[in-house]
């Protein structure tokens, strides 16, 4: 069953387009990230399904009921569409429980029960009786979301809810919200700008940039996959090199050496790039006879993360790229230092041209 | 509204005419009196102000807390009730003596409108930043350098608020000035306003007091432009405080010197008059009387300048932008009007335009209205923020009807904050004088013009009660006021170091 429908919606802010002809449709209980820069228009959709804002062009239903057309808007009460806000936003004078029961009727016998349940949900069990004020950063997100789940809506929208927490806390709290969105079997649309939030929390990914929506996929597919140049470089690092070939498949040369495009039934028109991922180039000190093709480079930076290193180095013909290697005791790279590369599996190929990165300024 | 009134009136009598009167020997000396007044007391008050907080913000002098709270309850005192008491202890000490004229004058409104400044600077050096002093001192600064390099540039903008706040007072008071017999714009308009209704004298000395005020609030406009204070982001840690050594002591010894003069006199000149207090019985109706009075009028004001403020109050919150700007410069405008002008325009609107409505509690409630407004309207829009919007989108997308979540979500928050402005205007309210004098209607007495009659035919011991009381009354805002500023306790979050200065606004 289909459970959210956006069909060519369009917004403005005065003359400036926010959005436009934006097309999402999402199953009953998928979980869908809007991923973009600030900016892009994301969080602008949100709000309108949640009916803050009114639409100028296309249509939103929700469980097959149309909500938005222009002129048309359902308000946000009656769209059973719950929010959980970038700072939680909790009620400051009700405690965690009133808070959690306010979407909840007040004749229902369930309503103790109910609260519990949706605090028990997010880790917070028994912490009714606290207030707001009393909570830590990560634990108001959780009653927040406790609150969005309590009166079981069909759709949960979260506002870049984990940006203003710190790392940490950050991984944990997303996995925890994304065991109860599933286990509430709630539908639930991500607003984020984080790329591994994005990537790791939902079943599919939306790119958006300029007010429109560049890419829709499932993680690995938009990872691997892009549609275009744009995407490819927001959605991770990217090595991008251009490709004189005319034929899909097969083998290109590059600076990087040889390259195996992936087979796949994108159209072949107009000039292509390949799209060179950090943690597909080897890198070795000498040329051994596994990386016997190897390309002679110069290491020009390294940043050491601890579970991986990131290598930047340049080639021959100045062209600069990236490698990116789990740590181990070979991972001995300094500055100046003369290595070969070398470019291990397919990599994706993308259409260079179309790259309308038109920046649109936040409504907020 | 008022001053646009006066505006007309002056230009119906003609260019000509205005200038005439304006440009006389008695003019001149008024504007020198009431501008060095001005200038000597805002001098006395900065120096006062800044060093009295400095020492109980940032030195280990004894007993700093209760020095924090004793150096801003001389705000507590109305300038009236001040000149009184220290005319009135001056005639316990001789008869013949009279305590009167410019110095005594200087002396009285430096002791009571130094918190003016001190407040806002105490609050600045409260939550300044220590880790730019910090770094100044790393980078070599001794600790007056790094005071002068540093500290002082941090918190100018706090002390130009203050000495603005000051200067305005003093040009628009009235009470003081008059019961010590200084010949000021302030005077000299209500003289020539209750002797013999001198219309045209009164309003071409009313728009030099407002072309004065007005000069003054463009110099410090220009002065704001480049006061510009870069704050570092996140929350400053604790600040540092400077060992006195021996000169501690000292530092006590004058904190305590101006704590004595400034509420000790008013203290012991009111205990005085009180035990050797006349006809108690009669002084007794009178007193409630006028309490009653005092009561009637300050509701009726505080209730119109609350409907009037909640509209604008709200506006300013959700819209923030060019009107809130709007509204912060015409608090100071509305501040800048002495009551003595708001009352004199308001008396000749309603002579002229709105004659059922002169001599009546409402008139009144008007001129209240149109000085306390921008109070009322600070209120307003502090409380509205404790309701960001995104409060009310959650509760709407949680299935709340608007109605449902203005009732259960933002009536609860605002509600106390508003409760609260309406209190501080009822109080402001009860405590003014020039406009109360003009306007009140015949036969209505309040505590304020009691003790302002009292005082003009010196029955001293009459007085008392009323100043008593008037300082009772004066001292629960000034409570809040204290509190909000952060000099005691902890450092004031930030939103409420701006609306600190508004609130300071309003209240003499």
């Amino acid at each position: 069953m289909t459970d959210v429908e956006i069909n060519h919606v369009g917004k403005f802010f005065g003359t400036l387009r926010a959005l436009s002809g934006v097309d999402l449709s999402m199953r009953s209980g998928e979980f869908l990230a809007v991923l973009g820069p600030s900016g892009c228009g994301k969080t602008t959709l949100l709000r309108c399904v949640a009916g803050f804002e009114q639409i100028d062009e296309g249509r939103i239903a929700l469980g097959g009921r149309l909500v938005a057309l222009p002129g048309v808007h359902v308000p946000p009460h009656r769209r059973h569409v719950a929010v959980v806000p970038q700072e939680g936003a909790l009620f400051p004078h009700l405690d965690v429980a009133g808070n959690v029961a306010y979407g909840l009727g007040r004749g229902r016998r369930d309503r103790a029960a109910r609260v519990e349940q949706c605090l028990e949900l997010v880790g917070l069990g028994g912490y009714g009786r606290r207030m707001p004020h009393e909570l830590s950063g990560g634990q108001r997100q959780r009653v927040a979301v406790a609150r969005a789940l309590a009166p079981r809506p069909p759709l949960v929208l979260l506002d870049e809810p984990f940006s203003a927490l710190d790392a940490a806390l950050r991984s944990e709290l997303r996995r925890d919200v994304r065991r109860a969105l599933r286990e509430d079997g709630a539908t639930a649309i991500l607003v984020t700008h984080d790329q591994a939030e994005a990537l790791s929390m939902a079943d599919r990914v939306a790119v958006m940039n300029g007010g429109r929506i560049r890419q829709v996929g499932t993680p690995a597919e938009v990872y691997r996959h892009p549609a275009d140049v744009w995407v490819a470089g927001f959605v991770g690092e990217a090595v991008i090199v251009p490709l004189d070939g005319e034929a899909p498949g097969g083998r290109h040369t590059s600076p990087l050496g040889p390259l195996t495009l992936r087979d796949d039934d994108r159209p072949w028109d107009g000039p292509m790039a390949a799209v060179v991922r950090p943690e597909q180039v080897l890198m070795t000190h000498r040329r051994t006879p596994q990386a016997g093709r190897g390309v002679p480079a110069v290491v020009r930076r390294v940043d050491y993360h601890g579970h991986d290193t990131l290598v930047a180095f340049e080639l021959a013909d100045g062209t600069e790229a990236m490698s990116r290697m789990v740590d181990g005791p070979l991972v001995d790279y300094r500055p100046g230092d003369r290595v070969f590369v070398l470019v291990d599996g397919a990599v994706a190929a993308v259409p260079v041209g179309e790259t309308v990165t038109r920046p649109v300024p936040s409504p907020r | 509204m008022p001053l646009f009134y006066i505006l007309l009136r002056t230009g119906q009598n003609g260019v000509g005419e205005w200038w005439e009167l304006v440009t006389t020997a008695r003019t001149a000396r008024l504007a020198g009196t009431s501008f060095a007044l001005a200038v000597v007391v805002t001098a006395g008050c900065l120096l006062l102000g800044v060093g009295s907080a400095y020492l109980v913000t940032r030195t280990d002098v004894p007993f700093r807390r209760a020095f924090a709270v004793l150096a801003a309850l001389p705000l507590a005192v109305p300038s009236y009730v001040a000149a009184y008491t220290w005319v009135s202890v001056a005639d316990l000490w001789s008869s013949t003596a009279r305590f009167e004229g410019f110095w005594p004058a200087v002396a009285v409104l430096i002791l009571y409108t130094y918190p003016y400044v001190y407040l806002p600077v105490a609050a600045a050096f409260a939550g300044a930043d220590a880790a730019q002093e910090e770094v100044a001192r790393s980078l070599g600064r001794g600790t007056w350098r790094t005071l002068a390099t540093v500290t002082l540039p941090q918190v100018r903008p706090a002390i130009a608020g203050g000495g603005l706040l000051a200067i305005l007072y003093i040009l628009s008071d009235f009470g003081a000035v008059s019961i010590l017999r200084v010949d000021t714009f302030t005077r000299a308009i209500f003289t020539a306003f209750s002797a013999g209704f001198d219309r045209a004298t009164a309003l071409s000395l009313s728009t030099v007091l407002v072309l004065l005020t007005v000069l003054v609030l463009l110099l410090e406009g220009r002065t704001r432009r480049r006061g510009a204070r870069y704050e570092s982001g996140g929350a400053s840690h604790g600040t540092n405080v400077v060992g006195l050594g021996r000169g501690r002591w000292w530092a006590a010894g004058g904190l305590a010197a101006v704590a004595v003069l400034a509420l000790g006199v008013p203290a012991l000149s009111m205990v005085r008059w009180m035990t050797a207090g006349t006809s108690r019985a009669d002084s007794w109706g009178q007193l409630l009387g006028a309490a009653a009075g005092s009561l009637t009028v300050s509701l009726a004001g505080a209730l119109l300048t609350m409907v009037l403020a909640l509209p604008i109050g709200i506006l300013a919150a959700r819209h923030p932008g060019r009107l809130s700007a709007l509204t912060e410069r015409a608090a100071y405008v509305a501040h800048s009007l002495p009551g003595v002008v708001v009352g004199l325009s308001l008396v000749f609107l309603g002579v002229t335009v709105l004659l059922p409505l002169y001599q009546t509690t409402w008139l009144l409630a008007f001129a209240y209205a149109t000085l306390f407004l921008p109070l009322g309207v600070a209120a307003v829009s502090g409380a509205a923020a404790q309701a960001p919007p995104a409060l009310e989108e959650v509760g709407t997308s949680l299935g709340r009807s608007p109605a449902q979540v203005f009732r259960t979500v933002t009536l609860p928050l605002t509600l106390p904050g508003i409760g609260a402005g309406a209190a501080l205007v009822f109080l402001t309210c009860m405590k003014e004088l020039p406009a109360t004098l003009m306007l009140r209607p015949t036969g209505l007495d309040t505590l304020a013009t009691e003790l302002w009659q009292a005082t003009s035919y010196q029955r001293y011991a009459e007085a008392a009660p009323y100043a008593f009381l008037l300082v009772l009354l004066a001292a629960v805002p000034t409570w809040a006021l204290v509190r909000r500023s952060g000099v005691v306790g902890g450092a004031p979050p930030a939103k409420q170091a701006r609306t600190l200065k508004e609130e300071l606004l309003t209240h003499d």
